[in-house]
């Protein structure tokens, strides 16, 4: 089992990881690193006083219009409309003066007993009494997301492009190869905590947001910079938001949507606009999504100990109760056959293991009998020259690399504390003879930057290609070269490695490399 | 049960139905499967209806010691023998009249015309029937003042006779109503469509997730029929018939019908009614959409018609041949070993028998449509709004190759694909009449509202006279016949209702003859029929009514020729290659122009709380996604590989578009 022990020691400040090369991860000092990040194009730098943030809700703008009286009927009308059955039981009973007093009464009455009631849900699942930004930081897969400038990050799975939701509610389009930036801006938009690109379609962009899911339909030719909000498509369902987590199947067929409010989960047949609701009991709600490369299953985790492990051919499930928290994060191999996820709580990471074929209906008998511990990442002091840093703690993500051979973890830190940072920890991964993780390195940036978001390159060339969101604003690449030690096929849906046109300087690429160079 | 026994009869009755096809026995016995189920739901449901219409607050007791007293007494056993009767009836229309393929009137005069067709007409005074039967069972259950239709009175001069008890009446009628409506609503929104689904699930799970929207639709719209109910009682009430004076409780003014305990009496049985009806409805969908895993191939011949390969070729009934291509979709995505079997070689010979028949048929099945959007397309374009086409000519697709096979063939608009299911509404009256050209528009069915009574008489004439008929026998006339007609319409003919200003100096072509007068024969029928405007967009969901099909076409090929890349030994794929890749193209552009007219793009109104199905108004949406993906997942699997493959150089721009991900 591999520690933090084992890994080489952070950087000094001042000096950042700017690529892992000959088995070892380089770093440069920042000055040098920033001419360098600056030059490239995909690297992008959001200052926070750049983005035009919203002053106030839009509920709240009501304050800005004269008082406008309306009838009783015209405004339990509206009630209705805008806040469902308790909404109207409000209204009324705030309008004592006007209504009956044995209504006023009874709607009070019945509005009591409909607080306590859900007070005594909250009680069993606490997260149901979270305002809906807090559930979004809650449970979103970026470090400190109601802090962050970049909320949401996600490449192209075919090509190079990639798209970014910013604090402002706007998401903006990168494409190296064309001039244009596209931004998104939709009425719906608000608190964007994931987005995902369709796979085998150029336009679709899916956007989790508080209150909808938007598919937006981005034409890669137009040349329009502000596409209009005709381009998106609104899907929402009762009860379903905030929606946290998305996930599209790697076929392009379906959408999946999960809210931490709902216990159901959504299959979305975007085009036709449909969904089909998957509820299981238990839970309180659904947080976190992470759809098999392969297609054949899907994580599902709940705000509770629990996580479910769906089969796609049938959609039945497994129960995968934890001993101590909720399911915090969770990632496949290429393959689909193993997951990796940790537990809110503990500071380590568990391996499953799915040997049936995809295809087979019932999974239940071949499943995993236990969850294997893989990593341990408990608290581990380095001493560096400037003074000793201890890593090592509860992680917020992981993420593993399209051909399986590094995992990156986020590890949360302790905001309080300066010598326990957030910092991102890679390792190397191998599935023979016995599966195990082998350290890597620390993945650092510029000082006072701290990690929120990070994703792999879906199809990059010569090895791994980790993107990271800083907390200053940041975006930035960090390559690893390897050679992989069999290109491995990605099953039914996966794709070969498209030819790409070079982009890095190629001396890196003929080097041999050994991945495994400690045991 | 009571059930059990009438249950074994009716199967015993399919199996002569099902004419010992060993594939139709399976539609069959999913049918008989589901009336079972529902027959089997029954008593529950009836056991909560009795409950509910039971209960009074004040008398808990009283209430479960009735309850018990009705289930066990005669007239009990004997309603609940002839609900069951009710329901295998019920079943058994909907295995009649279900299609996979729904009929869309595109105007209101279409509607008419389904609704008034004897055909509907016979199921709905069935329905109509079933009501007062399910409605006397009601009766009998709530009893009290419910429970006869007479009952002995006094009257003023002191003779005994039999008074007509009119809250029996007015149950009994409200059965009847309630039937007939549900039956006309049920054409209206299509409600014998069967889907299929995009998402696999358990029978058991799919019906608990569709069970409370059931309960839910059932009602509301038990309400709403009560509140008609109500309404056309009031005014037929005031007629001399119902006037009699048998009644002493006059029910015929506002305020004898605002009796709330009549009113929920009413619902609450309208409800039971349309609930049973709705459950086995239901059911029916369920079981028979279920998906059917054919074998690829057999080793026996005499099984060799059950294999998938053939049953997709087959035309007859169309749920067969959507059961085949849905299983052809799922093999191609999950199962590596029946992938295997379709790129296998024929033992002996080597021919790749099962991949040439499933190409061919996927193929031809994607060229059809192309076919029949570019054909609307060509009659849409040329003056901005939908001419009628002119002949099924244009529809010629491989799988039918008769050039020339008479006039039946030429003149019928017949779309080659046929949808003929056993359901399809007009199948069996009307089948051999000559259709009017105008229907191949408005309708895909070939058998088409059109030929109601009514319509009938004012189109067959035209198309009888006209002086194509039993004349014109090349193909070539007839395919140039859309462009003469639609550019001299407008200019010759002064009374032409719409003038588009695209078409008024448009040059006089040469004026022959039979293109004359089958022009003002054109235009004579546009007047007649200028009142059934068309619907927006019903076009469109016509076009596309079918498209289910070609979805799982483009989703099975497209996945085989992905798992082809690595699983495929003897190349047997790489030869369709370009035929698969052009065909698709072209589908594509045919699709992109269609979607460019108006009302193609605009969204329906989704309407969640009815039990019709309005998944057909989205397919034209989802094929165009499935597409475009399909298309993506071959060239993201072969990649510059594509390059080798011989296709067009027009084709190899477009597809170089995609290799960029430019779409």
């Amino acid at each position: 089992m591999c520690s933090l022990a084992l890994f080489p020691p952070p950087l000094p400040s001042g000096q950042t990881t700017l690529c892992e090369s000959n088995n070892e991860l380089l770093s440069g000092a920042s000055t040098e690193d920033r001419l360098k990040q600056e030059s490239s194009p995909l690297s992008l730098h959001f200052p926070r006083e750049s983005l035009k943030l919203h002053s106030r809700t839009e509920s709240s703008s009501k304050a800005a219009f004269l008082d406008h009286s309306e009838t009783l009927w015209m405004r339990s009308a509206a009630a209705w409309r805008d806040g469902g059955f308790t909404g109207l039981l409000n209204e009324i009973t705030n309008s004592h003066t006007e209504v009956p007093k044995w209504l006023s009464m009874s709607s009070g009455c019945i509005l009591a007993l409909l607080r306590w009631v859900s007070s005594f849900h909250g009680s069993l699942f606490p997260h149901l009494t979270l305002s809906s930004e807090d559930m979004i930081a809650e449970f979103s897969q970026v470090l400190n997301w109601s802090d962050c400038v970049v909320r949401a990050f996600a490449w192209h799975p075919h090509t190079d492009k990639f798209a970014v939701a910013l604090l402002d509610d706007s998401i903006k389009i990168y494409n190296p190869k064309s001039a244009t930036t596209p931004t998104l801006k939709h009425r719906l938009q608000r608190s964007v905590a994931a987005v995902q690109w369709k796979p085998l379609c150029a336009s679709a962009l899916a956007v989790a947001c508080q209150n909808c899911l938007l598919v937006w339909h981005v034409d890669p030719c137009s040349l329009s910079t502000r596409p209009s909000s005709g381009c998106a498509q609104v899907l929402s369902h009762p009860g379903h938001s905030p929606v946290t987590s998305i996930a599209w199947s790697p076929s392009g067929s379906l959408l999946l949507s999960a809210s931490p409010m709902d216990s159901t989960m959504m299959v979305w047949d975007v085009a036709a606009e449909s969904c089909v609701p998957l509820q299981r009991v238990g839970g309180g709600g659904v947080s976190f999504l992470s759809w098999s490369p392969d297609g054949s299953h899907v994580l599902a985790s709940t705000p509770s100990a629990l996580f479910r492990v769906w089969e796609t051919r049938m959609w039945t499930c497994e129960r995968w109760p934890c001993v101590k928290g909720r399911c915090q994060s969770g990632c496949w191999s290429p393959d689909g056959s193993r997951l990796l996820f940790t537990v809110q709580g503990e500071m380590v990471i568990y391996a499953l293991t799915f040997t049936d074929a995809p295809g087979v209906p019932t999974s239940t008998s071949q499943g995993p009998q236990a969850a294997a511990v893989v990593a341990d990442l408990s608290e581990t002091t380095f001493s560096t020259p400037d003074g000793d840093i201890v890593v090592g703690g509860e992680i917020q993500s992981l993420v593993w690399d399209p051909r399986g051979e590094r995992l990156a973890v986020l590890l949360k830190g302790d905001p309080q504390a300066a010598d326990r940072p957030a910092i991102i920890a890679v390792f190397k991964t191998r599935a023979n003879p016995i599966f195990e993780l082998l350290p890597c390195g620390f993945v650092q940036g510029e000082a006072g930057a701290e990690p929120r978001l990070m994703q792999f390159h879906p199809n990059f060339q010569h090895g791994a290609l980790l993107t990271v969101c800083w907390s200053n604003g940041r975006i930035t690449h960090v390559p690893f070269y390897f050679v992989s030690a069999g290109v491995p096929h990605f099953g039914l849906s996966g794709s070969p490695l498209l030819p790409h046109p070079q982009q890095r300087p190629a001396d890196f690429v003929n080097q041999s490399l050994f991945t495994e160079f400690l045991s | 049960m009571n059930g059990s026994g009438i249950k074994i009869k009716a199967t015993k009755d399919l199996h002569y139905i099902c004419n010992f096809n060993c594939s139709i026995q399976v539609i069959c016995w999913r049918a008989v499967a589901s009336i079972a189920w529902a027959v089997l739901l029954l008593p529950p449901i009836t056991l909560v209806f009795v409950i509910i219409s039971k209960f009074s607050f004040l008398h808990p007791i009283q209430t479960i010691s009735e309850c018990l007293y009705l289930l066990t007494s005669a007239s009990g056993i004997f309603s609940f023998i002839l609900l069951c009767g009710v329901i295998l009836i019920v079943g058994f229309l909907h295995l009649e009249y279900y299609t996979v393929i729904p009929t869309i009137a595109c105007s209101k005069i279409a509607l008419l015309g389904q609704l008034l067709h004897p055909r509907h007409f016979i199921n709905s005074l069935v329905h109509c029937f079933m009501g007062v039967i399910v409605a006397w069972c009601c009766a009998v259950t709530m009893g009290l003042r419910y429970e006869t239709l007479g009952y002995p009175c006094t009257e003023s001069d002191g003779h005994p006779q039999m008074c007509l008890n009119e809250y029996h009446l007015i149950l009994l009628l409200a059965g009847a109503f309630v039937g007939f409506s549900h039956s006309l609503l049920g054409v209206i929104y299509n409600m014998n469509y069967v889907s299929f689904h995009t998402v696999q699930q358990y029978k058991y799970l799919r019906f608990k997730r569709c069970l409370p929207l059931v309960v839910k639709c059932s009602a509301t719209q038990a309400l709403y029929s009560v509140r008609n109910y109500i309404v056309m009682y009031l005014f037929l009430g005031k007629c001399p018939f119902f006037m009699n004076k048998i009644s002493v409780h006059p029910l015929d003014s506002i305020a004898g019908l605002l009796d709330l305990s009549l009113l929920y009496h009413l619902w609450s049985s309208a409800t039971f009614l349309l609930l049973t009806w709705n459950i086995t409805l239901l059911l029916f969908r369920i079981f028979v959409t279920e998906v059917y895993s054919f074998p690829v191939q057999s080793s026996f011949t005499e099984d060799s018609h059950q294999c998938l390969p053939k049953v997709l070729t087959e035309k007859q009934p169309m749920i067969l041949k959507f059961l085949a291509l849905q299983d052809l979709a799922l093999l191609s995505q999950h199962s590596p070993s029946r992938r295997c079997e379709v790129f296998s070689l024929s033992q002996p010979g080597g021919h790749p028998h099962n991949w040439n028949a499933i190409s061919k048929e996927c193929l031809s099945l994607l060229t059809d449509l192309t076919q029949r959007l570019v054909a609307y397309h060509d009659t849409v374009a040329t003056n901005g709004r939908a001419k009628s086409l002119s002949s099924g000519s244009e529809r010629k697709t491989s799988s039918e190759t008769s050039v020339t096979s008479g006039t039946e063939d030429l003149m019928s608009p017949r779309p080659v694909f046929l949808m003929k299911t056993p359901a399809s509404v007009f199948a069996r009256s009307v089948a051999g009449t000559p259709q009017s050209p105008l229907t191949s528009l408005f309708t895909p069915d070939l058998d088409s509202p059109f030929a109601s009574p009514a319509l009938r008489r004012l189109t067959a004439p035209v198309d009888q006279c006209s002086p194509w008929y039993g004349t014109v026998q090349s193909p070539h006339i007839m395919r140039r016949a859309p462009k003469l007609w639609s550019t001299s319409t407008d200019s010759q003919v002064n009374g032409s209702p719409t003038p588009s200003p695209a078409s008024v100096p448009s040059p006089k072509p040469e004026p022959s003859k039979p293109s004359f007068l089958a022009q003002f024969l054109q235009n004579r029928k546009e007047q007649v029929l200028k009142p059934c405007h068309k619907l927006p967009e019903a076009s469109s969901q016509a076009l596309f009514a079918d498209s289910q099909a070609h979805i799982w076409a483009l989703e099975g090929l497209s996945y085989l020729v992905q798992a082809s890349f690595s699983e495929d030994q003897f190349g047997v794929v790489q030869t369709t290659l370009p035929s698969i890749l052009s065909c698709m193209l072209v589908l594509q552009e045919a699709v992109d122009r269609h979607f460019k007219l108006p009302h193609a793009s605009s969204k329906p109104v989704r309407s969640t709380s009815s039990m019709g199905d309005s998944t057909y108004k989205t397919l034209r949406f989802a094929l165009r996604a499935t597409l475009k993906t399909a298309i993506y997942r071959i060239t993201t699997t072969f990649g510059d590989h594509l390059n080798a493959v011989q296709i067009s150089a027009e084709h190899r721009k477009r597809l170089q578009q995609f290799l960029e991900y430019k779409e």
